[in-house]
């Protein structure tokens, strides 16, 4: 790097097909500013190009391809970045599965106090994104902001590259599984008619729904035999969860919203949720976006962690990263951790 | 004459002026059902329909009995002496307690159910027809229990404007001063609303999910 003193430097990135266009865009959003993408014409196009970036997007390259996002990173003897390739985690939008663009949510639209407030953030495929925040920060409403329970006020939500806006809101509902506190079970329905509440409002034919529902149950860890004609106020809440877990399996939606699943739970069945959770989770490949107000819960379970105040996004990082963030409401939860830490014997 | 001879001695026209009182409560009924149930699921959705709903059935349930059939005598096709203008007004008694429960039992569901039922991407219309609406049949029934029991009061008054059943023996027995025939109307009306309690009660408890 020292014989170049300049603002930019000169580098080359391999383009990968399948991720299409708007790489420009991924390397923006992970603190890279291209300053000159020569590509920026031919968007089916592959092989090496080159890249100008400036000096501080070159640190945060390198950085980058240190923590392992950027692979077959390929640097000149003088420190230019001759070629990159993107891993899964610094993707293109394509491979997004959720997107917030500058979303604000205002009840009724009524500007003024907005329970959440210019949110972009986006989750790729396959990953657990965990919402943290205490009571009211807008974690909730950010969830149900994806499957159009609520309209943003300003700003799009994405959904596999869509605004949910264009969705019919039945129907992109039933593509994504919800999770609740509870459960939320139908307590006059069977835990299979339960379990099979999507099925039977897509109308699958009953075969192929039993067969669901007892496959369900197995991955869930209950025993269809045992399970399936009692109703849910015969079940124990860890067992109930369970039950609302395959609920929202069902259909096989790809991407999985859970707010507070284990929050209802004691300390015991809950731990033992969350690991039995977390190996189906990596399983199923699923995209995940998981709420909890627990800070223990978020670094175990989540892949990052976003931490919302009053409305905003005040920090988005990995469990590792997360715990050597400054900012005051990272403080506050990390100093929750320490104070519990210390009761513990 | 003893009541009881009196009793044994008119059992036929007794018995003929319950099964009268009884069709005027069932008729009554099974319109005051039919027009409030369906009521009740409308202005779950409906603010503006809730508040003139409820609002209208709270002021027939406020007047008095004998004056509501009083305003109905003059009303053209509807009033008149008679056993119509009779069930028109058993009707509008029966509504309020049957709409009101109609709308608590629907609206009164555990918030987690509807949020899992919306979530799930049920419409607003399986949402009432296959959660709300089994889950509130108890609530609901309750409603037409107390409504029953009321309309089988009232009933008796609508022998006043000329409709039959058990009120019948009963203005006549105050009119010439015999208990042993205010008893004949009196009693088995009584017995009439008790036993409708307890039926529909029992009904209740078995329809009860949680």
């Amino acid at each position: 790097m020292s014989f170049w003193n300049g603002p930019v430097v000169n580098g080359f990135f391999s383009h990968n097909p399948k991720q299409g266009i708007g790489l420009c865009a991924s390397f923006y959003k992970a603190g890279v500013k291209v300053v000159s993408d020569t590509d920026s014409g031919g968007g089916g196009s592959h092989g090496v190009f080159p890249l100008v970036l400036d000096a501080a997007s070159s640190r945060r390259m390198r950085q980058i391809s240190a923590h392992g996002r950027l692979s077959k990173v390929r640097w000149s003897p003088c420190g230019m970045m001759l070629s990159i390739e993107m891993n899964a985690k610094l993707a293109a939008p394509s491979d997004l599965a959720i997107e917030f663009r500058g979303v604000s949510y205002c009840i009724n639209d009524i500007p003024g106090r907005p329970i959440v407030s210019d949110v972009s953030l986006s989750v790729s495929r396959g990953e657990t994104l965990v919402l943290l925040g205490r009571s009211g920060s807008g974690k909730t409403t950010l969830l149900r902001l994806i499957n159009r329970m609520l309209t943003p006020s300003q700003g799009q939500v994405l959904v596999e590259g869509r605004p949910t806006t264009e969705y019919d809101p039945i129907r992109l509902r039933r593509g994504i599984g919800y999770v609740i506190q509870d459960a939320g079970l139908f307590p006059h329905f069977t835990i299979a008619q339960n379990i099979a509440l999507v099925p039977t409002l897509e109308k699958w034919d009953s075969a192929r729904i039993a067969a669901r529902v007892d496959e369900l149950l197995r991955v869930v860890g209950l025993d269809p035999a045992e399970f399936s004609a009692r109703r849910p106020r015969e079940l124990s809440g860890g067992q109930r969860q369970r039950v609302g877990v395959a609920r929202a399996l069902a259909a096989d939606p790809p991407i999985l919203l859970m707010d507070e699943p284990f929050g209802a739970l004691d300390p015991v069945t809950r731990a033992e949720l969350q690991l039995e959770f977390m190996a189906l989770a990596r399983r199923l490949n699923k995209t995940i976006v998981f709420v909890t107000h627990d800070i223990r819960e978020a670094l175990l379970l989540g892949q990052r962690i976003a931490l919302l105040h009053a409305g905003r996004l005040v920090a988005l990082a990995s469990p590792q990263e997360f715990l050597r963030l400054d900012h005051p409401e990272v403080h506050a939860f990390t100093a929750s951790l320490t104070v519990s830490d210390g009761v513990t014997p | 004459m003893s009541p009881w001879n009196f009793f044994i001695e008119h059992r036929s026209e007794i018995l003929s002026a319950t099964f009268d009182h009884l069709t005027l409560v069932l008729i009554a009924m099974a319109f005051a059902i039919a027009i409030a149930v369906p009521l009740g699921m409308l202005i779950v959705q409906h603010r503006h329909l809730r508040t003139i709903a409820l609002g209208a059935a709270s002021i027939f349930q406020t007047i008095p009995s004998l004056a509501l059939f009083g305003f109905l005598i003059p009303i053209p096709f509807i009033g008149g002496i008679g056993r119509r203008t009779a069930i028109v007004a058993l009707v509008l008694y029966a509504l309020l307690p049957i709409l009101r429960n109609t709308y608590v039992g629907l609206t009164g569901i555990d918030p987690a159910i509807l949020e899992a039922a919306e979530a799930m991407g049920m419409t607003n219309t399986q949402t009432l027809l296959r959660v709300r609406l089994p889950l509130a049949l108890n609530v609901i029934l309750a409603g037409i229990r107390t409504a029953t029991v009321i309309t089988i009061g009232v009933a008796t008054i609508a022998a006043a404007i000329g409709a039959g059943g058990l009120g019948t023996f009963i203005f006549r027995g105050v009119a010439m001063v015999n208990d042993s025939v205010i008893l004949a109307g009196a009693i088995p009306a009584a017995l009439l609303a008790i036993l409708a309690d307890l039926f529909l009660a029992q009904l209740e408890r078995r329809l009860k999910i949680i």
